[in-house]
């Protein structure tokens, strides 16, 4: 690859970046607006969150589930498969919970907002609000924007309980564990601020980041239905990859 | 409807001269260019993708006419009007909007500016997720905290002025084009604007909504002096409504007048676009190689 490609191709990646953090501080300064839009944002959290429910609640239920098959054979072999049930939670409560929840919102609820932001760019429903005097940064972006940090730590409380229960069912009426030994040693181990109340931190954060990238991609579409397609693409991608990334420069900061 | 903007001389809707005129003669009066200008572009240049659109336009949109602009397709009228509204900046050039001047205007400034503005979008434009009631009720209830009564009434009477009070209840996906427009059509003037845009307002309305259309435009400007800009190709009932036309053409003014004296007036831009005809000033064919080049014969065999 040519020298002056790849220096056009880091200036795009860093101007994207820069429209980013722009349109991230446009949304910051419509907020105080779209509180008169509380009902709107209310939906939002509905659709984002109630409505993510199932995919959350099922996946939630298998993760734990080979969670607690995995680390039952593993610890048994070390003789200690009474702490299965300790280090199933705090690796749920730390790292798993937030980030397999987060890349699920990512898929759910991140495209949809893409896409349903990339077709009212192309069907000019958004000029037709600016055209309104209606600012679509406080009526449509900034409410997801609050959705998807309100609905995230939600998600991931209720995928959190699904896991542990699958773990449970594999561990204590499956594999034989004693159900005393299982729920004593993680609540006598796991510490609500530094594991849970941690990870709840982390999911807002990565809500927050979601539904930026995804608000970002359906404002910014090329207005074609092409265009849309690649937006909803690129949220998933671009999602997933900087949720991991801050997951990593997270946990570095909250241990 | 906001005080202070009904026209001094009340307007009759009779025009003995031409029974298809949906206006009076008094608003035949010629406009002076630049008298009491609601709209003032000078010198617009307007590049869009390495192609120019407007290489120095000047147009005076009169306060409290209809006037309507027309051209050949691509010549920049949808984009005047986006300049005009402040969706667009121009490259050099001013634009003043009842006397405010749109360059360097703060976003709040331009909206408080654009609450006076109904725009009728080329493709209706409506909310999908909304009803049609609720599309013609949403500038009243982001603006305006009236009583749910009163927004109800006034939302029923614009659906009734365009024919829809009865589709008040379906989605915009299950209306027409035509009904669409309608729509948003009753939406734009929701608000009773002090200026109204219509972007293509006679598309897919068949001739009884077309003459219902051009009698409410026609209303809304003699009753409450509502200054009109549309854009729009049928010359056939523009000529019924408008008080002025421009003809814009390679990115300046070609030509403008009352329609009537434009249509007759002996110019190759008014001969060719009123007329019809592909030969002239403006191409039909947009520019392109060689036709025989082009299907593989020897260049100039075609």
């Amino acid at each position: 690859m040519k020298t002056s490609r790849r220096l056009s191709i880091a200036a795009d990646a860093l101007a994207q970046i820069g429209a980013v953090g722009l349109f991230f501080f446009s949304i910051l300064a419509a907020i105080p607006k779209s509180l008169r839009h509380l009902l709107e944002t209310v939906r939002q959290i509905w659709f984002v969150g109630a409505m993510s429910l199932v995919i959350i609640m099922t996946c939630g239920l298998f993760v734990g589930a080979v969670l607690g098959l995995q680390l039952y054979d593993v610890l048994s072999r070390f003789g200690s498969a009474a702490m299965s049930g300790t280090v199933v939670a705090l690796a749920l409560f730390r790292e798993l919970g937030p980030v397999v929840t987060a890349l699920l919102f990512a898929g759910r609820a991140g495209t949809s907002i893409t896409a349903e932001i990339g077709l009212m760019r192309a069907t000019d429903q958004l000029a037709a609000m600016e055209m309104m005097a209606v600012d679509p940064l406080a009526y449509v972006v900034a409410p997801r924007f609050l959705a998807g940090i309100v609905a995230m730590p939600l998600l991931v409380c209720v995928f959190n309980a699904m896991a542990i229960l699958g773990a449970h069912v594999v561990c204590v009426s499956w594999l034989g564990l004693d159900n005393g030994t299982f729920w004593g040693n993680m609540t006598a181990t796991v510490d609500v601020w530094t594991d849970l109340v941690n990870g709840i931190w982390k999911s807002a954060a990565f809500g927050g980041v979601i539904a930026l990238i995804a608000t970002f991609q359906g404002y910014t579409t090329a207005p074609t239905s092409e265009g849309v397609a690649y937006a909803t693409t690129r949220t998933v991608v671009s999602s997933s990859i900087v949720v991991l990334a801050l997951d990593f420069v997270m946990t570095a900061f909250l241990m | 409807m906001v005080a202070g903007r009904l026209p001094a001389q009340p307007r009759s809707f009779s025009c003995p001269g031409d029974p298809d005129r949906v206006n009076s003669p008094d608003t035949r009066a010629p406009i002076e260019p630049g008298a009491d200008a609601y709209v003032q572009v000078r010198g617009l240049h307007t590049v869009l993708g390495g192609k120019i659109i407007f290489n120095g336009l000047d147009m005076d949109i009169p306060r409290g006419r209809i006037t309507a602009i027309m051209g050949p397709s691509g010549t920049g009228k949808t984009t005047l009007l986006r300049h005009i509204t402040g969706q667009l900046a121009a490259d050099v050039g001013e634009i003043r909007v009842d006397g405010r001047q749109l360059a360097g205007i703060s976003r709040t400034q331009l909206f408080d500016l654009r609450e006076k503005i109904g725009y009728l979008f080329q493709n209706s434009a409506l909310l999908t997720d909304f009803t049609v009631f609720e599309n013609v009720a949403f500038p009243l209830r982001q603006h305006l905290r009236l009583p749910e009564p009163i927004v109800r009434n006034i939302v029923l009477t614009r659906l009734q002025a365009v024919g829809l009070r009865g589709a008040a209840e379906l989605m915009p996906a299950e209306l027409s084009g035509g009904m669409a427009r309608r729509v948003a059509l009753a939406r734009a003037i929701v608000r009773d604007p002090s200026l109204i845009i219509y972007d293509e307002p006679f598309v897919g309305l068949d001739p009884v909504a077309l003459n219902q259309v051009l009698k409410l435009i026609r209303t809304l400007n003699d009753t409450l002096g509502i200054t009109s800009v549309l854009v729009a190709h049928e010359f056939a009932a523009v000529r019924r409504i408008a008080d002025h036309v421009y003809l814009i053409a390679g990115g300046k003014v070609a030509a403008q007048g009352q329609p009537d004296e434009l249509a007759q007036r002996d110019s190759p831009w008014t001969r060719q676009f009123f007329g019809g005809e592909a030969d002239g000033p403006v191409p039909f064919q947009y520019p392109a190689r060689d036709y025989a080049a082009d299907l593989g014969f020897p260049a100039g065999a075609a």
